[in-house]
């Protein structure tokens, strides 16, 4: 227990790679999925199905294998990243994917009338996304999302194996050093747990909220 | 410098990875049957009683969903024995690790499927003579069966991807394969071009297969 609390500082670091890699991925996968997911929803057929096949394909493969596969192949392929990078390229790729369907499960669930109404009232496209259709939409984006953003750190546990000192990681070499597995694990899923469980009861103070809307 | 692909490595070792693809199978398909057994007494347990019951199968699944698999995986095969006094297998360890993971994914699962059970078919049960048991035997649980199944196929897959994780304690499946090519050959691009196809394949072939019997076995 002793050496729990004198390898605090130590995991302290750790959990800022967490926390950093996280951030980064989670606001790389929003701009990327936001993109491709309105793209997927309005666009015509040669943008809708390489978007299509992405996502199938991303989200059809297990993350770590994503991960080793971007990690070793890019350097070969001649792209020299750094290990930090090649994995938040990894993560955003696999976190987009995902977050697509959302952006086009939100956007579709919104009445064609309301699409409709508003070209009739003589608004372009973008206006019609903008004051329209988003509004509505980001109410059925934000649950789901944070349950993507909940992922993403969890997923990011998957870069300790590539060699980065994220919280994972920090906590096997603690463990390396002294010989105690179970109270640092426990520390280690308590940590992850306090993350992620304030953000899924967001999600669900989210949901509750935005209850009453109604078809 | 170009780079030349070569796969001759990965063929004359296709087994390590062909045998694996089974071994995933294999670990995804025990540890959904046993997350299913857990999930059900828990989502059973947790929609006939209150208070102390409710919170404690609540707990379980907050903590597994809101914990990083890799991080149990690691607490169930390094962590555990070491304080239990006791050892199991890799393979063990890892068919527990997401069983228990699986539970709590399943304990969700049906207790939405439960709820969702047309409350005009248990009176209907009721009115002609069927006890609280065989409610549950001949109404609820078929009918909740029947509803859940699209979710058991997504969630069998799901699990099927991340039998990926037992690579990390030496669990000989797929990915296990791919790494042990990769660094005896460092034919890095052949064998993750293989590797991902493979999991990619299975996976809608599953999904392809399972949403056939949805379909022989659909509510509507």
């Amino acid at each position: 227990m002793l050496y729990a609390i004198q390898s605090l500082p130590f995991l302290w670091g750790g959990l800022l790679i967490t926390l950093e890699v996280s951030a980064l991925v989670v606001f790389l996968s929003l701009v990327a999925g936001v993109v491709l997911g309105i793209g997927i929803a309005y666009g015509p057929r040669w943008i809708y199905w390489p978007i299509r096949i992405y996502s199938d394909f991303l989200r059809g493969i297990p993350l770590l294998v994503l991960i080793f596969f971007i990690y070793y192949a890019l350097p070969l392929v001649g792209v020299n990243f750094t290990n930090v990078m090649s994995v938040v390229v990894a993560l955003s790729a696999f976190e987009a994917a995902h977050i697509i369907e959302v952006v086009r499960g939100a956007i579709q669930s919104i009445h064609h009338g309301q699409n409709e109404a508003a070209k009739a009232i003589g608004l372009r496209f973008t206006q019609r996304l903008l004051y329209v259709i988003a509004p509505q939409a980001i109410r059925r984006f934000l649950p789901p999302w944070i349950n993507a953003v909940v992922d993403t750190v969890k997923g990011s546990a998957l870069v300790s194996l590539v060699g980065i000192v994220d919280l994972t990681l920090a906590i096997q070499q603690v463990i390396g050093r002294t010989y105690i597995p179970m109270p640092l694990y426990v520390l280690g899923a308590v940590m992850y747990f306090l993350i992620n469980y304030s953000l899924s009861s967001a999600s669900r103070r989210l949901e509750a909220r935005f209850a009453y809307i109604r078809e | 410098m170009s780079y030349h692909l070569n796969y001759g490595y990965i063929w004359t070792h296709f087994g390590k990875l062909g045998w694996g693809l089974v071994l995933s199978l294999e670990l995804a398909f025990v540890s959904i049957l046993i997350g299913m057994a857990i999930g059900l007494s828990l989502a059973l347990a947790y929609t006939a009683r209150g208070g102390l019951v409710r919170r404690a199968v609540a707990g379980y699944v907050e903590f597994i969903r809101n914990v990083p698999l890799l991080l149990l995986v690691y607490l169930v095969f390094y962590g555990v024995p070491s304080v239990g006094g006791f050892a199991y297998d890799a393979t063990e360890s890892f068919v527990i690790t997401l069983s228990v993971y699986a539970g709590a994914t399943m304990v969700e699962v049906f207790r939405a499927g439960l709820a969702a059970v047309p409350r005009g078919l248990i009176d209907a049960g009721k009115a002609i003579g069927l006890t609280g048991w065989q409610r549950l035997i001949w109404v609820r649980l078929p009918t909740m069966f029947r509803i859940v199944l699209p979710s058991l196929s997504n969630a069998f897959v799901s699990l099927f991807k991340d039998t990926s994780l037992a690579s990390v304690i030496a669990v000989p499946e797929l990915t296990y394969g791919a790494q042990w090519i990769n660094t005896n050959s460092f034919r890095v691009i052949e064998v993750w071009s293989v590797a991902a196809p493979m999991y990619l394949v299975t996976g809608y072939v599953l999904l392809f297969l399972l949403q056939r019997l949805e379909r022989r076995f659909s509510v509507h």
